[in-house]
């Protein structure tokens, strides 16, 4: 009697590990789909910013085409790039390009003054550091994710019910090396 | 990534849990203080059973409020305003991006008008959390800097210090109002006769249990600001440094929270909308510290409720 008693306790404790276990895993793998949209909202918010600058600045320094020209083509770039590799360079390029733009201000003292200039500068500041934290949070999510599946008892949970592995978020080696500065 | 291996793992969750539960002892230790010193001043002005009834009920209301409206007299106390978004952009948008990374709830934010730099987080939950900074901290502080100090709050935030700290003001409040009144009926003796009548009344022959019950009164009496102070050192200095080592992972930047405690030690502006009651709240301890303290200083220290900057400091650097 006191056998199947302990047999019983043993089993409805396995049940309810199993069912913490496979909740918990599921609930990271959402938060990974969330933290990777959440990315995608940042950076369609940067989008929409991008062509009001363009508009301000044009008011202040409209035979700076080719500065200009530059951020329409790589924010251009970036919503129709098609795969993470493509949008990762037009990123790259769009956040060089928004860099220049910035640098206008130092030239143009009107430009610098305007307000609405300043306002658009810290949102676009504001978003990119949201890109960036975004990109952190997902990987973190990852991290957590990956090492659950891994790592024993849980690892033979997420076997039988298929967790895979997920891939971080990687910056391309351009980034990571040295900033180049020309005059 | 050392940082990140040290807190991914178990760390925070215990520091988490382990706040929950101290502030559960702390609000059934705060209901039972309260209750016990408003006995022994029922007992002192006279009041009988309909004191005690009284007693009881003041100490439920008062805890109940220090869980519930702890944050709103924290920020009252600090006279803290609302910050809109139109007019504190890069405030709301680094602490939006923080939030983005560290998976919490956006908090209500607050703005002190104070020039010495100073800010501090309060609430029960990451749910209803709330961040204040003066304006002196805006202005002095740069980009990089302000994340750091910020991202040092919404720790506080994440590992529900918020939460037993902020309990500590409502406590430590009502036991100075407490003591203050106590001191205050002592001096003027007003309970005596009174105290003379409930004993006649029941019967005058507990004489011996009175003067004992008189005696541990007027003790918790003596004794309570010291337990304020007590109460407050303990829920703070140890959460400071990990505050720090929690923000820079949310950060992944130590030199940016290190330059910003850096110019918290060099201004020496004195924050003025802070309190002996709130001063475990704020990143950076708002009484002024001199050198020239002198043989106090060492006695000082044991009432301070953070670690000196320069330790804090140099424990960033070993990150």
């Amino acid at each position: 009697m006191i056998f199947v008693i302990i047999l019983l306790v043993v089993v409805v404790l396995l049940a309810l590990y199993a069912i913490v276990t496979y909740n918990g895993l599921v609930g990271l793998r959402n938060r990974i789909e969330n933290a990777w949209a959440q990315i995608d909202v940042q950076l369609k918010r940067r989008y929409d910013l991008i062509p009001n600058l363009v508009e301000t600045v044009k008011g202040y320094a409209a035979h700076e085409r080719e500065t200009l020209d530059a951020v329409i083509t790589a924010r251009n770039a970036g919503m129709n790039a098609q795969g993470p590799q493509e949008q990762a360079a037009a990123e790259n390029m769009l956040t060089g390009a928004l860099k220049s733009v910035f640098a206008l201000s130092e030239a143009y003292p009107d430009l610098k003054a305007n307000q609405n200039f300043a306002q658009l500068q810290e949102e676009l500041t504001g978003t990119e550091g949201r890109i960036a934290y975004a990109r952190q949070f997902y990987n973190d999510t990852v991290y957590r994710y990956n090492t659950k599946i891994q790592s024993f008892p849980s690892n033979v949970l997420a076997g039988m019910f298929r967790f895979s592995e997920r891939e971080y978020f990687q910056a391309d080696d351009d980034s990571r090396g040295p900033v180049q500065v020309s005059f | 990534m050392t940082v990140a291996t040290l807190f991914a793992g178990a760390g925070m969750y215990d520091q988490v849990t382990s706040n929950k539960r101290r502030s559960w002892l702390l609000v059934a230790g705060f209901a039972l203080f309260v209750g016990l010193v408003c006995v022994a001043f029922a007992y002192f002005i006279g009041g009988g059973p309909i004191g005690i009834a009284f007693a009881l009920i003041f100490a439920i209301v008062t805890s109940w409020g220090a869980y519930w409206k702890s944050d709103t007299v924290a920020l009252t106390m600090s006279r803290a305003k609302p910050a809109p978004v139109e007019d504190y952009a890069r405030y709301h948008n680094i602490v939006e991006g923080l939030c983005i990374a560290s998976g919490l709830p956006k908090p209500r934010l607050y703005i002190i008008d104070d020039p010495a730099p100073n800010a501090f987080a309060t609430g029960r939950n990451p749910r209803n959390a709330a961040v204040a900074v003066t304006t002196g901290l805006l202005e002095k502080m740069n980009r990089i800097e302000l994340e750091g100090v910020l991202a040092h709050e919404l720790s506080h935030v994440k590992n529900y210090d918020i939460l037993v700290s902020t309990l500590a003001v409502t406590m430590v409040g009502v036991v100075a109002l407490l003591a203050d009144l106590g001191v205050r009926m002592l001096w003027w003796g007003g309970g005596r006769t009174n105290n003379r009548d409930w004993d006649r009344n029941n019967g005058g022959n507990n004489n011996g249990f009175g003067v004992i019950f008189a005696a541990v009164g007027f003790a918790l009496l003596a004794l309570s600001p010291l337990i304020a102070v007590l109460m407050q050192r303990a829920v703070s200095r140890k959460r400071e440094t990990l505050a720090d080592v929690s923000g820079v992972e949310m950060t992944r930047y130590p030199p940016g929270l290190i330059s910003a405690l850096e110019k918290l030690k060099e201004d020496s502006t004195v924050v003025h909308s802070a309190s002996r009651a709130t001063a475990h709240l704020w990143i950076e301890q708002p009484s002024a510290q001199t050198e020239e303290e002198g043989k106090l200083s060492r006695f000082n220290r044991m009432f301070d409720t953070h670690p000196p900057l320069e330790e804090r400091i140099a424990l960033l650097r070993e990150l």
